[in-house]
C-alpha cells in the first residue's frame, strides 16, 4: 500500500489497519449467516418458476401437491391478492394472470424437508396460453409490439434525456470525432452466500424476517405493501451477510413469498436459493447497447460527448432502472466536458429482470467513455495520460451538470497510476504501431499498458427523497460504548470503520466499542447500504451521536473535576483538564456518577445525518446528488497471445482518492475486490441469455476470477481530506470496479492495436478483431 | 433406509444414522450443527464447503455422508486448539483477508492442507491451492499474503 496524504493524519484510531471486528468469528466458523439460522419447526419453502417467457396463466392445479405427505402449505397468485410492489410498482409476489419472464413465481410450497418440497413442486400443474415474447429491447419499442405490462401504454418504461452545451453543433465545431457501438453483457453479483429469507409470524400477526437484504427499512415498507400488513408489524433481522454487491437493494418476490408461506402454514418458513436459482432468480447488471461519440479540439481539449443507450430492464422495474442517473454522470462530468448529451431508454422485455449491482451503471458508462478517451488521444496523436490530465476535473469545481466537486485527487490518481505502471519507460513505449522487437517477433505474446479513470459518488447519492442515516451511541457503567447504527454491514467492513470513528471521536479504545446494526426493532432508520455511502453517511451520523454522548459525559465530568467542559480532553478512556493528565477520571466512573445521583441521567447520544444534496431536477437531470465525489485511476499491463487472442492481466496499479482512509486495509480490500469484479467483467463473466433463459447458471460455466486469474494489485491511496466527510473520508465501495475493464481494453489496444467494444473480451473475440485487422 | 455410520469429526467420534443420499456437508451442518462449513453451490464448483477428509481437502458437498464412514474429518471449527486459532486463521484476520467471510472457512482449510504437505510454498503454489475456493469480495491478494506470511514464519 502506498499512501499519499495532503496533510498527514494526526489521529490515533482513524487511519489504522485494524482487522474487522467480526473477522475472528468468520475465520473460525462461528459467524452466523442467514443459512445458519435455525428456528424449531422451520419448514422449507420452494418456488415454482414459470419457465415460459410470456404467457397467460389459464389454471394452476395444486391439489396433488397439497395432498403430499409433509406439505404444509401451497400458495398461488389466485389465493393471494395481487399487491404490487417494487420500484416500478409492477411486480407481485406470485403471478395470477400472466407470466412475463421465465423466472416468474407462479406457486410456492412449504414442506417439512427439501425433498418433499421439490416433489410437491413437481406435482403442480400449470396451464399456459403462450403470448409472443420480446427478447430484444429494440423490438420491444417497435410499433405494435406486444405489451409486457398491458396496463402500460408502451414497453418504454422511461427515457432519460440529459444535455448541456451546444448539442449537435458542438460536434461540427470539433476537430476530431470518434464514434462507435458498444455492447455490454448481463453479469451477476455471484455473492458466495445465496439469497436467503426466513419468515416467522407470532400469534399476534407480527412477522420477523431474517434476510440478506441491504435495505432493511425499505424492505419493511415494501413488504408491508406486498403483504397488506402495517410496517410496524414487520421486523427485519440481518445475520452476517455473505456478500451482496447491490443484490439486496431491491425487494424480491421470494421475500413476501416466504412470509405468505409462513402465514399459510403457521410455521416459520425458510427460502434459501440454490446456486442455480441464484443465477436465474436474482438480479443482474443491465446489459446495454450503446452508440457513442466523443469529440476533441486539436489542442487536446475534450469537447463533446453524445451517448445513446438502450437498456433492457427485463420484465420488472427495480432500482436498477435508475442506473442511467449514474451513467449520465460519467458521460457529462468525468473530465471537463463542455458539451454533453445522454439519452437512455429503459425498456421492458421478457428477459430476466435487472437490478442494482456494484457501480450502479458506472461500469457500463466508464467503459465506453474511457475507451473513447483513449481513441481521441490516439487520433490527436497525444499521449493518453497527458490528454486525461489536461482535461481532468479538479478540486472546487462545479460541473455543467451541477455536481459540486470539493475534494478531488483525480490528477494525482492518474499521475501515480501511470508513473507506477512505468508509463514513460522505454520498453513500454506507447507507440502502438512500434516495430516489434526481434524477440517479440518470434514470440506470439505482446504486452501493452493502458489506463482509465473513474468518477463516483463518494458522499451518498440522493436517489430517494432522504439520503439519511441515524445512529445512537450509549455508554454504560463499565465504559462499554455501544454504537447502534442504521447502516448495514455486507462484508465491506463498514462496522469496523464506524467503530473507529466513534472511538476516535470519544477518546476511548477500539475494543471498547460494540456495533449493533442488524435489527430494525433496535436500530435507527437508514436508507440502506448502496452508492458507497456507508462510511460517509453512517460515519457522519455515528460521529454526531458520539459527539452528543461525549458532550453529556464531559458535562458530568466537568462537575466532578470542577473544570469547564470546554477545557476537558479525552484520550485512552480518560478525561482530564487539558494538559493535566494526572487529574484524569475514567469514562466509566463519570458514567456511574451520572447513574448514582439524584437527578441523574443515562448517556445516550443520538445523531442523524442527511447530506446537503438534492434530487436531480426531474426534467433537466441536473443537480448535486452527492456531498462528495470519489476519483480513481487504474493502469494495467496486459499480455495478449496473438495466436489465441487470450488476454492475461500481468499487473494493476490502482490509485484512488478516498478522501481519508479510515481503515487503509479495508480500503485496499474494496479496491482489490472491485478489481476482481472488474477483471471478471472485462474478460470472463457473461450470463448467456437466450430467449429469456439463462444458459449458464453455475460457477462452472459463469467464470468468476479465481486466485490464479488475479494479477498483483498495487493500491495507492490518495488522501484529499474531504471537508464534509467524517475525518475527511469519502466512499470507496464501488469505484474499484469501474475503471478496470476500460483500462484493460486500452492496454489491449496498446499491445495489439485492436479496439475492443464488446465485453467480456474473450480470447475468441480478441482473435476475431485481430483477424479483421490483418 | 438410514445407514449407521461412525466418523471422527474434529477429534470426537460420532455415530450417526444418515440417509444414503445426504452429503457430508449436510451431515456436518444439520446433524452435528457445525455450520462453519458453508454451502455455496452444492456442485463442487466453489470450495465454500471444503473440509479435511483424512487430512486431504475435499468439497464436502460432493462426499456422501455414508462414504465418510470410518474416516476422520476436520472442519474449520476443529482448527482451533485449546482456544487458540490456527496460525492461518490468525494471519488471514490480521491481513484483512476477510470481508463477508463466507468463503473463509473453505480457504482456511485449503491453505492449512497446503502448508501441511508443503510448508514453504511459493506464491504461485498458494494460488494454485486455493484456486478451487471462490471468493467474490477480496480479490484474494490479502489471503495469499496471509498464507505466505505463515509459510515464512512471520
Ligand atoms: S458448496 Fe461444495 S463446492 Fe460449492
Ligand atoms: S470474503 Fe466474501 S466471498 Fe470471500
Amino acid at each position: 500500500m502506498w499512501r499519499m496524504a495532503s496533510n498527514p493524519p494526526a489521529f490515533s484510531i482513524v487511519g489504522q489497519r485494524i482487522p474487522k471486528l467480526d473477522a475472528i468469528d468468520k475465520a473460525t466458523g462461528h459467524a452466523e449467516y442467514g443459512h445458519d439460522v435455525h428456528l424449531p419447526g422451520t419448514l422449507v419453502g420452494k418456488i415454482l418458476y414459470a419457465d415460459v417467457p410470456h404467457a397467460r396463466i389459464l389454471s394452476v392445479d395444486v391439489s396433488r401437491a397439497k395432498r403430499l405427505l409433509g406439505v404444509k402449505a401451497v400458495i398461488t397468485g389466485a389465493d393471494n391478492p395481487a399487491r404490487k410492489f417494487g420500484y416500478g410498482a409492477d411486480n407481485t409476489p406470485l403471478k395470477a394472470d400472466k407470466v412475463r419472464t421465465r423466472r416468474d413465481e407462479v406457486a410456492a410450497v412449504a414442506a417439512v424437508d427439501e425433498d418433499t418440497a421439490e416433489e410437491a413442486l413437481e406435482l403442480i400443474r400449470v396451464e399456459y396460453a403462450p403470448l409472443p415474447a420480446l427478447f430484444d429491447p429494440a423490438a420491444a419499442l417497435a410499433e405494435g409490439a406486444p405489451l409486457v405490462h398491458e396496463d402500460k401504454a408502451s414497453n418504454l418504461f422511461t427515457r432519460y434525456n440529459y444535455s448541456h452545451g451546444d448539442g449537435e453543433r458542438a460536434f461540427d465545431a470539433a476537430d476530431v470525432v470518434v464514434e462507435g457501438d458498444f455492447d455490454l453483457p448481463y453479469v451477476t453479483h455471484g455473492a458466495m452466500e445465496t439469497s436467503f429469507c426466513l419468515a416467522a409470524f407470532d400469534l399476534q400477526g407480527r412477522v420477523t424476517l431474517w434476510s440478506t437484504t441491504q435495505i432493511p427499512f425499505l424492505l419493511q415498507r415494501d413488504l408491508a405493501e406486498a403483504l397488506g400488513i402495517p410496517g410496524r408489524d414487520i421486523r427485519v433481522i440481518q445475520p452476517a451477510i455473505g456478500g451482496a454487491f447491490g443484490r439486496g437493494l431491491d425487494v424480491y418476490p421470494f421475500e413476501p413469498i416466504a412470509a405468505l408461506l409462513a402465514k399459510a402454514a403457521g410455521k416459520p418458513v425458510r427460502i434459501a436459493f440454490t446456486r442455480e436459482e441464484e443465477f436465474i432468480a436474482s438480479a443482474t447488471r443491465q446489459p446495454a447497447q450503446v452508440h457513442v461519440r466523443s469529440a476533441a479540439k486539436r489542442d487536446g481539449t475534450l469537447w463533446a460527448r453524445d451517448a445513446r443507450l438502450l437498456l433492457d430492464a427485463g420484465a420488472y422495474i427495480s432500482w436498477g432502472a435508475v442506473t442511467p442517473l449514474v451513467m449520465m454522470e460519467t458521460v457529462a462530468s468525468l473530465y471537463h466536458v463542455p458539451h454533453a448529451r445522454f439519452v437512455a431508454d429503459v425498456v421492458y422485455t421478457n428477459n430476466p429482470p435487472t437490478g442494482a449491482m456494484r457501480g450502479y451503471g458506472n461500469p457500463q458508462s466508464t467503459f465506453f467513455v474511457e475507451v473513447q478517451m483513449d481513441e481521441l488521444a490516439d487520433r490527436l496523436g497525444m499521449d493518453p495520460v497527458e490528454f486525461r490530465l489536461r482535461n481532468a476535473n479538479g478540486p472546487n469545481e462545479e460541473t455543467p451538470q451541477g455536481l459540486r466537486i470539493t475534494s478531488c485527487g483525480l490528477r494525482e490518481c492518474i499521475g501515480e497510476a501511470a508513473r507506477r505502471i512505468g508509463w514513460q519507460t522505454k520498453d513500454n513505449s506507447r507507440q502502438k504501431d512500434r516495430e516489434p522487437q526481434a524477440e517479440d517477433k518470434a514470440s506470439h505474446l505482446r504486452q501493452g499498458i493502458g489506463i482509465a479513470a473513474t468518477l463516483n459518488v463518494g458522499g451518498g447519492a440522493r436517489i430517494y427523497r432522504s439520503d439519511g442515516c441515524g445512529a445512537t451511541v450509549k455508554v454504560d457503567d463499565f465504559g462499554r460504548v455501544t454504537l447502534i447504527t442504521g447502516s448495514t454491514e455486507i462484508g465491506q467492513g463498514s462496522e469496523t470503520a464506524l467503530a473507529q470513528i466513534v472511538a476516535e471521536c470519544m477518546g476511548v479504545c477500539l475494543e471498547d466499542v460494540t456495533v449493533l446494526n442488524s435489527d430494525t426493532s433496535v436500530k435507527p432508520w437508514d436508507v440502506g447500504t448502496h452508492a458507497s455511502r456507508t462510511t460517509f453517511i453512517a460515519g457522519n451520523a455515528a460521529r454526531r451521536a458520539a459527539e452528543d454522548a461525549k458532550r453529556q459525559i464531559l458535562e458530568a465530568a466537568a462537575k466532578l473535576l470542577r473544570v469547564p467542559a470546554a477545557d476537558l480532553e479525552t484520550r485512552g478512556r480518560l478525561i482530564f483538564p487539558r494538559g493535566e493528565a494526572s487529574r484524569a477520571v475514567s469514562f466509566d466512573k463519570v458514567v456511574r456518577s451520572m447513574h448514582y445521583r439524584e437527578g441523574g441521567n443515562v448517556v445516550v447520544g443520538t445523531g442523524w445525518y442527511d447530506p446537503p444534496t438534492h434530487l436531480v431536477d426531474k426534467d433537466t437531470y441536473k443537480g448535486n446528488i452527492s456531498a462528495a465525489y470519489g476519483f480513481g485511476a487504474q493502469a494495467v499491463k496486459v499480455e495478449v497471445d496473438i495466436e489465441t487472442g487470450k488476454v492475461r492481466v500481468l499487473r494493476i496499479v490502482a490509485a484512488h482518492d478516498v478522501g481519508r482512509a479510515i481503515n487503509p486495509m479495508y480500503v485496499e480490500g474494496q479496491i482489490e475486490g472491485g478489481i476482481q469484479m472488474g477483471i471478471g467483467y472485462a474478460l470472463t463473466e457473461q450470463l448467456q441469455v437466450r430467449e429469456g433463459r439463462i444458459l449458464n447458471p453455475s460457477f462452472l460455466d459463469y467464470r468468476v476470477p479465481t486466485a490464479l486469474d488475479m494479477p498483483p494489485v498495487e493500491s495507492v491511496i490518495i488522501e484529499t481530506a474531504d471537508p464534509e466527510g467524517p475525518y475527511g473520508a469519502k466512499g470507496v465501495g464501488e469505484m474499484g470496479v469501474t475503471p478496470t475493464a476500460p483500462a484493460i481494453a486500452n492496454a489491449i489496444y496498446n499491445a495489439v492495436g485492436v479496439r475492443m467494444t464488446q465485453l467480456p473480451m474473450t480470447a475468441e473475440r480478441v482473435l476475431r478483431e485481430l483477424k479483421k485487422k490483418e | 433406509m438410514l445407514h449407521h455410520i461412525t466418523l471422527t469429526v474434529n477429534g470426537d467420534a460420532f455415530e450417526l444414522d444418515v440417509d444414503p443420499r445426504r452429503t457430508l456437508l449436510e451431515a456436518l451442518r444439520d446433524k452435528l450443527e457445525l455450520r462453519g462449513t458453508h454451502l455455496g453451490c452444492n456442485t463442487g464448483d466453489c470450495g465454500a464447503c471444503t473440509v479435511l477428509l483424512d487430512g486431504e481437502p475435499v468439497p464436502s458437498c460432493l462426499v456422501l455422508a455414508v462414504d465418510a464412514d470410518g474416516h476422520e474429518v476436520t472442519t474449520v471449527e476443529g482448527l482451533v486448539q485449546d482456544g487458540q486459532p490456527h496460525p492461518v486463521q490468525n494471519a488471514i484476520v490480521a491481513h484483512g483477508g476477510i470481508q463477508c467471510g463466507y468463503c473463509t472457512p473453505g480457504i482456511v482449510i485449503s491453505s492449512v492442507a497446503l502448508l501441511k504437505r508443503n510448508p514453504h510454498p511459493t506464491e504461485a503454489e498458494v494460488r494454485e491451492a486455493i484456486a478451487g475456493n471462490l471468493c467474490r469480495c477480496t480479490g484474494y491478494q490479502k489471503i495469499v499474503e496471509a498464507v505466505m506470511d505463515v509459510a515464512n514464519g512471520k
